[in-house]
């Protein structure tokens, strides 16, 4: 027991000694969370569109300031010309074009029916059917609207069937999507510390010669081990803590459910991250090796276990791929517990899984771990 | 210039020789493209709802057949009272509950107008507007059937056109953006650890000494990096167009001219940062942090642009990848040519010879 306390001593030492490390550490997340949160945004509010707007009529004008009284929409200019209009789509002045044709009005109370136009600039994909959503909604708003005060028109005198939607949203009725990313990031944060820090260090002392001095003393691959890992484990969770402060005073995140909860299950999480951190560092020689590794591990797994896009609308094989994604389980746990206060009982299932996944991934390391240089 | 050639060839055993290092550079784009064409997708498909019937008549059971029939959604469950809601949400695995209320089918009827709840597990915002608004659409089908005998007045029918990408595929905007990435990691970050390697080993002294002259180490150093990034370009352009039909629309040439401006501007970062950090560390760290994350965040690569507050929106002027994304979306989906992207080109021309110069003038022939 002893020995493992004065390896603590000595990692402990060397973290808080190297003048790169300690704001590594300490400051990086702080900004990282900071630009992060704010830049890593799908939030779509003020769309920019043009309108190029044939009919001028009464109707026409209320349907584009319709689009200008919603919040997702910002009308840059409304102008005549559908060419000059595409030349911004193509030249990425912008987004969306609203094209109501000539006799808009008159074909519509004539004909009952007429179709305009949605030109949207679809290279990302993912925000334009969210702007086609919002479009349609407006639009079948005007509708809805129009036929009401319409109703008692003489063109009109049938009212049809109506279903009434309401909608409410919960847990984010402002749909903030910052409050879906903070916790996102933590586990970005969370995991890039445990990973790196872990693996760099081990490297570093494999780089330097230093190992070959441990592996002679008597120390135990256990004892090492532990000394190696713990110091991260407890900077990790610091880290966590220290993001959700954050979060709670810069992005006003709703905690909803117990913190201790939410702590167990990070404790038993950053077992098997720093555990993948140490399997990093058993199969690389150099630290730019390790780099590429953990950089790719990372950049893989995160992306795939639902940070930015839900887990649902992936294809069947990336889902089972999940299932051997640990980032995947933290990520769906930490937003339950914090944005929907989940309790025990509904995350039992991850809490095992986790629990599997490090005692795998940790004997993994330490059978791997040769104490020859 | 035969000590030129030699060194060269050693650069490129020291590369070649680092195996684990090989793998990763050809494997992270290759798989970075495939996740992000086939994984990252805001697609709705197999939605789990539950539904909360107060009614349970025909209509009720009609209109849930109806919206349970489509791709979108599955029913996981009927739920009894309003107390189950909040528990089926916190399971985690429902993303909407609809409700109907007390007498729907009768009511429709009579008063011609019924009311139902649609409530959204809204923890993920995107997700959730978007799960309202299928489910509406699909209402709103269900409702111009049911009125089918009654021409149904004033209807104001929007048809939308997805320009350059009308499959809506995840891969258009991202090959693009992970052409960035991958020419970012492999000409800037390699060749600064490469070079700051030299330096921490002792050895750039020993070339330092030797008849090469500096200009001849740097670009024997910068060599073998350039080839790498030729051959990934080439890479994930040609897995973007087999495996996910991205089209070239543009000229190719153009394409590969304004690649290989941006390589040289990477290269020229790589060299900067290099002669900042004496150590691999602080030249990974500020490879890191000063191009890898901002590529990733701020160049539009994944996040629009125009949703970001306008500090951060300034801050993407200063981000080289920024323009090249744009330059390669425009070039390749839109099929532009040099006419459209010429300011974009101008602003990556300026910033390689701001790097250029400024690393020739921050090269030190002598070591402190």
């Amino acid at each position: 027991m002893r020995t493992i306390l004065f390896i603590l001593q000595k990692e402990f030492l060397q973290v808080f000694r190297n003048r790169t490390m300690l704001p590594v550490i300490f400051v990086v997340p702080i900004v990282q969370l900071l630009i992060l949160v704010n830049a890593a945004t799908m939030e779509m509010k003020n769309i920019d569109m043009e309108v190029v707007d044939l009919d001028l009529s009464p109707v026409s004008r209320r349907l584009v300031s319709k689009f200008e009284g919603s919040p997702f929409f910002n009308i840059q200019k409304t102008i005549f010309s559908i060419d000059e209009a595409k030349t911004d789509l193509l030249e990425n002045r912008t987004k969306m074009i609203l094209q109501i044709p000539d006799g808009f009005e008159r074909k519509l109370f004539v004909e009952n029916k007429c179709d305009i136009q949605l030109l949207i600039d679809a290279v990302n994909g993912m925000t334009a059917s969210l702007s086609n959503a919002y479009a349609q909604a407006v639009i079948r708003d005007f509708n809805a609207e129009l036929l009401a005060k319409q109703g008692t028109n003489a063109y009109v005198n049938i009212v049809p069937e109506n279903i009434q939607i309401e909608n409410s949203f919960w847990y984010n009725p402002e749909l903030n999507f910052k409050y879906y990313m903070v916790p996102g990031i933590l586990v970005i944060l969370v995991s890039m510390i445990g990973i790196f820090l872990t693996a760099m260090n081990i490297v570093r002392e494999k780089e330097m010669g230093t190992i070959e001095q441990i592996n002679v003393t008597p120390i135990k691959k256990y004892q090492f081990i532990t000394g190696k890992l713990l110091p991260f484990w407890i900077i990790a969770l610091f880290e966590l803590g220290f993001g959700l402060i954050i979060g709670k005073l810069l992005f006003r995140l709703p905690i909803e459910g117990s913190l201790p909860l939410l702590f167990a299950f990070a404790g038993l999480y950053l077992f098997v991250v720093l555990g993948l951190g140490l399997l990093i560092s058993t199969m690389a020689h150099s630290q730019q090796q390790v780099m590429f590794l953990s950089f790719f591990f990372l950049v893989t797994f995160i992306l795939m276990s639902g940070v930015f896009t839900p887990e649902e609308s992936m294809p069947f094989w990336a889902q089972r791929v999940n299932i051997i994604n640990p980032f995947a389980y933290f990520m769906r746990v930490i937003r339950m517990i914090i944005l929907k206060g989940s309790g025990f009982t509904d995350v039992i299932r991850e809490f095992v899984s986790i629990t599997v996944f490090g005692i795998i991934v940790l004997s993994l390391a330490i059978w791997r771990y040769r104490k020859v240089a | 210039m035969n000590s030129f050639t030699g060194f060269v060839k050693k650069e490129f055993l020291h590369i070649l020789r680092d195996f684990r290092t090989l793998i990763v550079l050809f494997g992270l784009p290759v798989a970075q493209i495939l996740i992000f064409g086939y994984v990252i997708r805001n697609e709705l498909r197999d939605v789990k709802i539950a539904v909360l019937d107060y009614s349970k008549d025909e209509v009720t059971r009609e209109l849930t057949d109806k919206i349970v029939s489509s791709d979108f959604f599955i029913l996981y469950a009927n739920l009894t009272d309003n107390n189950s809601i909040e528990k089926v949400f916190q399971k985690g695995k429902v993303k909407e509950v609809i409700v109907f209320e007390q007498d729907f089918a009768q009511k429709l009827e009579r008063t011609g107008t019924a009311s139902m709840q649609l409530i959204a597990d809204a923890s993920d915002p995107n997700s959730a507007s978007l799960v309202v608004n299928y489910t509406r659409g699909i209402i709103f089908n269900y409702l111009q059937e049911l009125n089918r005998n009654m021409k149904v007045p004033l209807q104001i029918v929007p048809e939308t056109r997805m320009m350059y990408n009308q499959g809506l595929k995840s891969a258009f905007m991202f090959v693009p953006g992970t052409m960035a990435l991958i020419l970012m990691l492999v000409s800037a970050m390699m060749t600064s650890i490469s070079i700051a390697r030299e330096k921490e080993t002792g050895t750039m002294e020993v070339l330092l000494v030797s008849p090469l002259r500096p200009v001849q180490i740097i670009i024997g150093k910068v060599m073998p990096y350039v080839l790498l990034s030729c051959i990934n370009a080439v890479i994930i352009i040609s897995l973007g167009h087999f495996v996910f039909q991205l089209p070239v629309n543009g000229s190719l040439i153009l394409l590969f001219a304004e690649t290989i401006l941006f390589i040289t501007l990477a290269l020229s970062l790589g060299i900067l940062i290099s002669t900042i950090a004496n150590s691999q560390q602080v030249a990974m760290f500020i490879s890191m942090f000063a191009l890898m994350l901002p590529t990733i965040l701020l160049s539009g690569f994944i996040f629009p642009i125009e949703n970001m507050p306008k500090i951060l929106q300034w801050l993407t002027y200063i981000v080289p990848p920024r323009y090249f994304i744009e330059i390669l979306r425009s070039v390749m989906l839109k099929g532009t040519g040099l006419l459209n992207i010429w300011k974009d080109t101008v602003v990556l021309l300026c910033m390689t010879a701001v790097f250029l110069t400024l690393s020739a003038y921050k090269f030190k022939i002598r070591l402190e």
